[in-house]
């Protein structure tokens, strides 16, 4: 849903640090709204699985922060951090969640967020000209890499069969049309 | 960029604790979010903000908030925000409703909100189907849509809400889609401070019961031209694009309704005289 016209101007160190730390706190917000929504409907296997992906993401904005120092990301962050038409990158894409969906599903659904983000990092180190915050897009570009390779891992690791409407729900809604 | 001074509210602010229960995938989480972040951009306290709805999926809406929050009777939100606006027209009242809440139960009251010019603000969340009832054809359902309770479907022709919100008198024409989460907001916003009636449709798809609709977030485009202020160059443009086009479509200059109080401007005793006996 993100792409270069949408996304948030980044000139600065500041403004960078500020935008990075609200997609952090973008994704937190979504994957506790997806460990909610599993909870609501008793799939606790993923509810725990967004849970643990919310807590990856607030040690990432933690980092953010620490990094910024007297920067007040917090406050910059929305001020500076959103995206005009669509979605912050690193936020899971609540459309395609399911109340059936597995942990491989789930994890894809990560693998697309740290995708959008890597892509959005790659596009400011190469549009960005202040040399401090270009250094720091770098950097960052390399922390998502690394997250995509992690979800790769951990998409091999827990692919099964997917679970489907109708297969393992005895009282599967009956889509229309 | 310099440090600019810190928004008064996030939009976690006027979000309750209460967790939705609407399906997992449902465009109706996205609106949640929309409206939150709108009315933090608003930068109005909750309690200066009533989200009134009717019965249906997205009329659960105010429960999720935690601002002043009415959920009425199915397709009354309109009759109940009215009363509240023209009682405390310090309060930004805002309507969630959706396709058959908003358009068949509550359709009547649909055209006189519009005619009547009240500044509140409409939000439809429309998926063309009855949601929380399993799936029966909403106005907006597409005449050949084949369901349970309609083989082969309706062969009605659907409403076509922005137009007759136009014909009908509104001040303020969006359409949006759930999924853009960042132009949503920014028309929510647009919508509340535009005075007078604001009508703004949400697409947001219904994944259970029309899982077609999981296609909507390819099929939307921006609207290819600037709002107008002519409604019948609106009209003529909603009626000819292929209902995805996104955006603000009418701006009106209307004087929004202001009733008056304080005095109905005839001597009461006169009244009395012309009924009695």
């Amino acid at each position: 849903m993100s792409d270069k016209a949408d996304a948030p101007s980044v000139s600065t160190l500041s403004d960078l640090l500020a935008v990075a730390y609200q997609i952090e706190v973008d994704a937190i917000e979504r994957y506790k709204m997806l460990a909610e929504q599993m909870e609501t409907h008793n799939n606790v296997e993923l509810a725990a699985v967004f849970r643990d992906l919310a807590r990856a993401e607030g040690i990432h904005a933690a980092e953010i922060r620490r990094l910024a120092g007297d920067v007040d990301v917090a406050a910059l962050g929305p001020e500076v951090g959103q995206w005009m038409t669509g979605d912050s990158p690193e936020a899971a894409d609540l459309s395609s969640a399911h109340y059936m969906m597995s942990r491989a599903e789930a994890l894809r659904m990560a693998l697309a967020g740290e995708e959008r983000a890597l892509a959005f990092f790659e596009e400011v180190v190469k549009s960005v000209e202040d040399p401090e915050a270009r250094e720091l897009a770098k950097q960052l570009v390399e922390e998502e890499r690394e997250h995509v390779e992690l979800c790769h891992q951990l998409i091999r690791r827990h692919d099964k069969p997917l679970r489907r409407l109708g297969v393992e729900d005895p009282d599967a809604p009956e889509p229309q049309g | 960029m310099s440090a600019e001074p810190k928004p008064a509210y996030k939009a976690s602010d006027f979000k309750s604790d209460i967790a939705p229960i609407w399906c997992p995938g449902c465009g109706d989480y996205h609106v949640l979010l929309s409206i939150t972040r709108a009315l933090a951009q608003l930068g109005k306290p909750p309690e200066q903000v009533a989200i009134v709805s009717g019965i249906g999926c997205s009329s659960r809406i105010p429960a999720y908030t935690n601002c002043y929050g009415f959920h009425g009777v199915h397709g009354r939100a309109l009759p109940i925000a009215t009363g509240l606006k023209v009682i405390r027209p310090d309060q930004t009242v805002i309507v969630t409703t959706g396709d058959g809440d908003g358009y068949s139960i509550g359709g009547n009251h649909f055209l006189h909100a519009c005619r009547r010019n009240l500044d509140l603000t409409m939000i439809v969340m429309d998926n063309h189907i009855y949601g929380m009832t399993k799936g029966q054809p909403s106005p907006t359902t597409e005449p050949d849509l084949d369901t349970a309770l309609t083989p082969g479907g309706t062969g009605l022709r659907p409403f076509n809400p922005l137009v007759i919100a136009l014909a009908s008198g509104a001040n303020f024409v969006a359409r949006a889609f759930a999924g853009n989460i960042g132009q949503t907001t920014s028309i929510i916003v647009d919508a509340v401070t535009h005075p007078g009636f604001s009508f703004v449709e949400i697409l947001s798809p219904c994944v259970t019961f029309r899982p077609d609709q999981r296609s909507w977030k390819t099929q939307v485009h921006p609207a290819p031209v600037d709002a107008t202020d002519d409604p019948a160059r609106a009209a003529r443009r909603i009626m000819t694009d292929d209902g995805f086009n996104l955006g603000v479509l009418y701006r009106g200059n209307r004087q929004p309704y202001t009733p008056k109080f304080g005095g109905s401007g005839c001597d009461l005793s006169e009244l009395e005289r012309e009924f009695e006996l």
